[in-house]
Formats: C-alpha cells, structure tokens, sequence
C-alpha cells in the first residue's frame, strides 16, 4: 500500500541553518505516527511542511500521492492541522470558529453548523459555544483547536505537541478522543515531547534529534532495540553520582549517570538491586521500573528530554 | 505549452469561493460596536463638505475647471471629498486591521492550514474594505444629489468609479501593510495619506500649485481618483478620465501582486 506521507532525504533550511537535515518517514494509512525529540529536534518544521505551509528545501515530499508546493490546497482540503501554538480566531466565538473555518474548506453552512455542534460535544465544549475564546482555558482552547482540525473530516490530522501545558485530566481526555479518532481510521501524525503520551498513542515513531532521525520503529520495538527490560534508579546522597557509578561497573548492561540519580539497565531488577546492596552500596532511595522511550532517547543522545 | 502550463502556476478554480469565505469571516465578527467605526467613518467626508465646501465655499465663490465650465465651490469640493472617502475607508482597513491581523492576531496562519491561498486572503479581506467603502459612497452620493451638487444619473455613474477608488487603494494598502515592520510606521502612512488628501487637487485645481509640481501631484493616485469623479460629477468626462481608470486598475493590480506575494513570503516560511 502507498504512504499517505511519503518524504526521502527531505531537508529545510532557514538561511544558513538546517532544521530539518535529510529525514525519510513514511506514514500509513490508519496508523498513529509520532515525532519525538527534544526542543529544536526539527518536529514542528517537519510538520509544517507537512501541513503544506512551508515549502520544503530539498528531497522529495508527497502527501496522498501530490505534491505539497504545487497542489497545496487539495492537499490542505483533506488535512486537519492543530498547531503547536493555538491560532484561534479570538474575535470569533467557540462555536463560530468552528463554522467559520468550515467554510474556508468549502463546507456548506447547513453542514458546518450541524459539525460544530457535533464537534464541540466530542471535545466536551457545548456549553461554551456562545463564549469567546480568550476567557478558555488553555485545556478549552487546545480542545478546540482540535475540533477545528476535524471540521473537514480529514484523511489525515496532524497534531504539534497536542497536550503540551494541559493538566493531566485534560491529556488524558485528549488521548481518548485522539484514539477513537484512530480507531475510526483517522491517520494521526503527531510530536510530543512526553514519552507516556508516544507510548499510549503512536504506532510508529521516529526519534528526531538535530534535525535527524536517529531511530525508527514502534515503541516497544525501540525498547527492545535500544534499552533492557528494567532500570533500576538510584540516588546517592553525595554531591556527585558518578563514584558510585563507578562501583557498578557490570552490574547491568549498561549504566546512564544523571545529575542527581543513576540509572542501572538491567534485564531483573530485584537482582540487580541485590547486586548493588552485595556491593555494599547503600543508595539513599532505588526505584525498579520498567524502560520507557525516555530511556530509548537518553542512549540514542546522551541527554534527557526536558520539557 | 502555455495553455498547459498556465493553469497549473495560477489555478483560479475555487479562487472566488474560498476569497468569499475570508470576506464572510469578518462578517461574522460584526457586532454592535462596530457601528460607532462605520458612522465616525461616514461623517467625516461630510463634515468636510459642509465646512470646507460650503462654509468657505460661500468665500472663494466659483471655479473654473479645465475646460472652462464655472462651477461652485462646493460642486468642486464635493467629487473630491468622495474620492478622499473611498481612500481612508479602503485604508483604514488594509493598513491597520490588515496588519494587525497578520502580525499579531495570527489570524492567517490559522487560515493557510485551509485550502486558501495568501492571495485570495487578501482578495477576501479587499472585498471585505469595501463593503465598508461601498456603503460611505452610497450615503455620500445621496447627500451630494439632496444638496443639488450633482444629478441622480452622474450619481450613478460615480458610484461604480469609487468602488474602483476603494479597491485601488485597498490593493495599495495591502502592499504597503505587507511591507512594513511595526505599528509606528503606521505614523508615516498616516501622513503620506494627510498630505494626499491635502495636496492632490481635493480643495484647489491643479493650476493653483506651481507649473513645476503638478506633475508630482498629476502622479498620485488620489489625485487620479479625483480627477474621474470630479469629471464624472460635473459632466465633464473625457479621454483623460480613461487614464484614470486604467491608472487605478494598475495600482489594483500591482497592490494585490506585492501583498500576495509578501504574504507568501512572511507566512510560508
Ligand atoms: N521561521 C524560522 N526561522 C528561523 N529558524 C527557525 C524557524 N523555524 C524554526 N527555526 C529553527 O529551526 C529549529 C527547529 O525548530 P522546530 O520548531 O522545528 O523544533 P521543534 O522540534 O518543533 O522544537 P520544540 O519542541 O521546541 O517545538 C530551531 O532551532 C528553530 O530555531
Ligand atoms: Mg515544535
């Protein structure tokens, strides 16, 4: 089957600078895809181009089988976008955003009117309808943002980091609705900084990193590529941990010394930690649990994904 | 090869239908304060009808126009002012409006994600300046045939040439909006638009500025404007107004050019 997104070697540069350096991704369709990585890693650029609103440098991109520089609004017809940074229209009210932006794609109003009611029942914003959109909350504003990227029942939505800032009831609301989304057959593309959030709703991933992929897979095929089973974490009260990494040399496959913690990879956690005490290393706190793409991220680049 | 090609660099299919759907946002922003904006707007042309054209009017006495015709002062002043109009109501919303929602309401990054071009944007926001601008004519031109400054039917063959006013200046504003980099550089429009309004045969004919400057104020654009609407009001057209039209269609055509494609350039990074 064809991707719906298919980019070789696709490159954007600003002047001088190189956001997105020569990145391959292929997007199926139905499937959720995510971009993760660090501040800067090149995922909203990529997005963008995505989206059809920045043309890309060089390499090749099609999105459904065209190509974004010259067939843009056919393309933009059938694609949701929800921003990293919300625009809405905050001389419009909730409800009038959504119409109205249904009629830039061409709907009629009848129709517009009747999936802006349905829409603001998804994203649970009814009774907001009549309220503008600057009292909202950011939870609310987020949620219709990406209402509005449903309103033209999109092949393909792409959501830039879409519950970045959201408290953890409003993330978990927008995972839910972003996953019947999916099971609908919605194709998903999104970046997120949070490693729970590409493990609870991605398919598929790519670790960007400098404006380079640097793995690709599912998440629990990057796992098993690139961590253990289990991390042991461990925090030494001292002023630096790296002595007591020291100390464990062997313990594990591998160990990752953090500011303020060790972590131990490790295929049994109890026995490692057995181990550390039979070393007679007494941490001050241990902590066994099971790796996560945090851990795929910190062995691909050495460095943690802060927020 | 050209036929092939042509419709592929500029497809104008849908192009009416989605510049509509900008025009038919800002219609739904419309609300009841916006009256006090459209009614300020309308009295001030009028305003000046009344002090300029007929309080000193009654002081200057008649005027000549090129081709010898003697009329009042304020039939004179009248065509002008409604020219003057058509400008500061097409400016006003291509410059300030304009730019405000460009840079900071980012209104149209929202509207890029949509199948809408920068350039039907700005034909969509165009259209929306002059429906404003299409109503202040209309009022206006009312007032002036009530006043007996023209007849019913060069009232109506002026109406469709201050919609071609507005547009004009509404593609220049564009542009120019387009162009600049902050709110304080909107003091230098402001200006620019003061000194037209004063020095573009609005109160004065041409043979009042000195022989070596008409044709600095025979270039500007308002005094284009004013030219054909004062030939029109008084009946005094000819083939000079034809150079008007074509002069205006131009500024239409190059305005709406810049601001398509600096929009392009600022929004589609
Ligand atoms: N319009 C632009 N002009 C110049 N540089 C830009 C522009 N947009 C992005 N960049 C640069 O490109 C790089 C990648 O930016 P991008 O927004 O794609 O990163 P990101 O992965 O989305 O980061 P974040 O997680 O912070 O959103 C950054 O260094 C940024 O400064
Ligand atoms: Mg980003």
């Amino acid at each position: 089957m064809p991707s719906l997104i298919h980019a070789r070697g696709l490159i954007k540069r600003f002047g001088d600078f190189t956001a997105v350096d020569g990145i391959d991704v292929d997007v199926r369709r139905g499937e959720a895809f995510g971009f993760l990585g660090p501040n800067g890693a090149g995922k909203s650029s990529t997005m963008r181009m995505i989206g059809c609103v920045s043309p890309p440098t060089g390499g090749v991109l099609e999105i459904l089988g065209l190509d974004p520089v010259r067939d843009g609004p056919r393309i933009r017809a059938k694609l949701g976008v929800c921003p990293q940074l919300d625009n809405l229209d905050i001389e419009l009210t909730v409800r009038e955003n959504l119409t109205t932006y249904a009629r830039f794609f061409g709907i009629p109003r009848k129709v517009a009117r009747r999936r802006a009611d349905e829409l603001l029942d998804f994203v649970q914003l009814a009774e907001r309808a009549g309220s503008k959109v600057e009292p909202l909350s950011g939870g609310m504003k987020r949620r219709l943002t990406i209402a509005r990227a449903l309103v033209n029942e999109p092949e393909i939505v792409l959501l830039d980091e879409p519950t970045t800032g959201l408290d953890p009831q409003a993330r978990h609301l927008v995972w839910e609705r972003l996953f019947r989304l999916k099971q609908q057959g919605v194709t998903l593309v999104l970046t997120t900084h949070y490693m729970d959030e590409a493990e609870q709703l991605c398919d598929r991933l790519v670790v960007m990193d400098g404006g380079r992929i640097v793995a690709t897979g599912s998440p629990r095929e990057l796992i098993t590529r690139y961590s253990t089973r289990e991390v042991v974490e461990l925090r030494f009260n001292a002023e630096s941990q790296q002595p007591y990494a020291d100390k464990l040399d062997g313990v594990g496959e591998r160990v990752e010394v953090l500011p303020d913690r060790v972590l131990l990879y490790v295929h049994d956690g109890d026995e490692a930690t057995a181990e550390v005490h039979r070393r007679s290393l007494s941490p001050a706190s241990v902590l066994v649990r099971r790796s996560s793409l945090e851990d795929v991220f910190l062995h691909l680049t050495g460095r943690t994904l802060v927020d | 090869m050209v036929t092939f090609v042509l419709p592929r660099l500029v497809s104008f299919e849908g192009m009416g239908r989605r510049s509509a759907s900008v025009t038919e946002r800002n219609l739904a922003t419309l609300r009841s304060a916006y009256w006090i904006v459209m009614v300020s707007g309308f009295l001030e042309p009028v305003l000046y009808l009344f002090s300029i054209g007929i309080g000193v009017g009654g002081l200057v006495g008649d005027i000549a126009l090129p081709g010898g015709e003697v009329v009042g002062y304020a039939e004179f002043v009248a065509p002008a002012m409604l020219a003057a109009s058509a400008m500061t109501g097409a400016l006003s919303e291509t410059t300030f409006n304009f730019f405000g929602k460009m840079k900071f309401m980012r209104l149209y990054e929202g509207i890029l994600a949509t199948p809408v071009r920068p350039i039907e944007i700005a034909l969509g926001e165009l259209a929306w300046a002059m429906v404003r601008g299409v109503l202040y004519s209309a009022a206006f031109l009312v007032i002036m045939v009530l006043l007996d400054l023209t007849t019913w039917p060069r009232a109506l063959a002026m109406f469709p040439a201050t919609i071609l006013v507005g547009f004009a200046f509404g593609g220049l504003g564009m542009a120019v909006s387009t162009l600049i980099r902050s709110w304080q550089d909107f003091d230098l429009i402001a200006a620019g638009q003061f000194a037209l309004f004063l020095f573009s045969g609005t109160f004065v004919p041409l043979t009042a500025y000195p022989e070596a400057l008409r044709w600095l104020v025979e270039i500007t654009p308002l005094y284009r404007s004013v030219h054909l609407i004062r030939g029109l009001s008084t009946g005094t057209t000819g083939w000079a107004q034809l150079i008007d039209v074509a002069y205006l269609l131009i500024l239409l055509a190059a305005g709406l050019a810049v601001a398509g494609r600096r929009m392009t350039r600022l929004l589609c990074k």
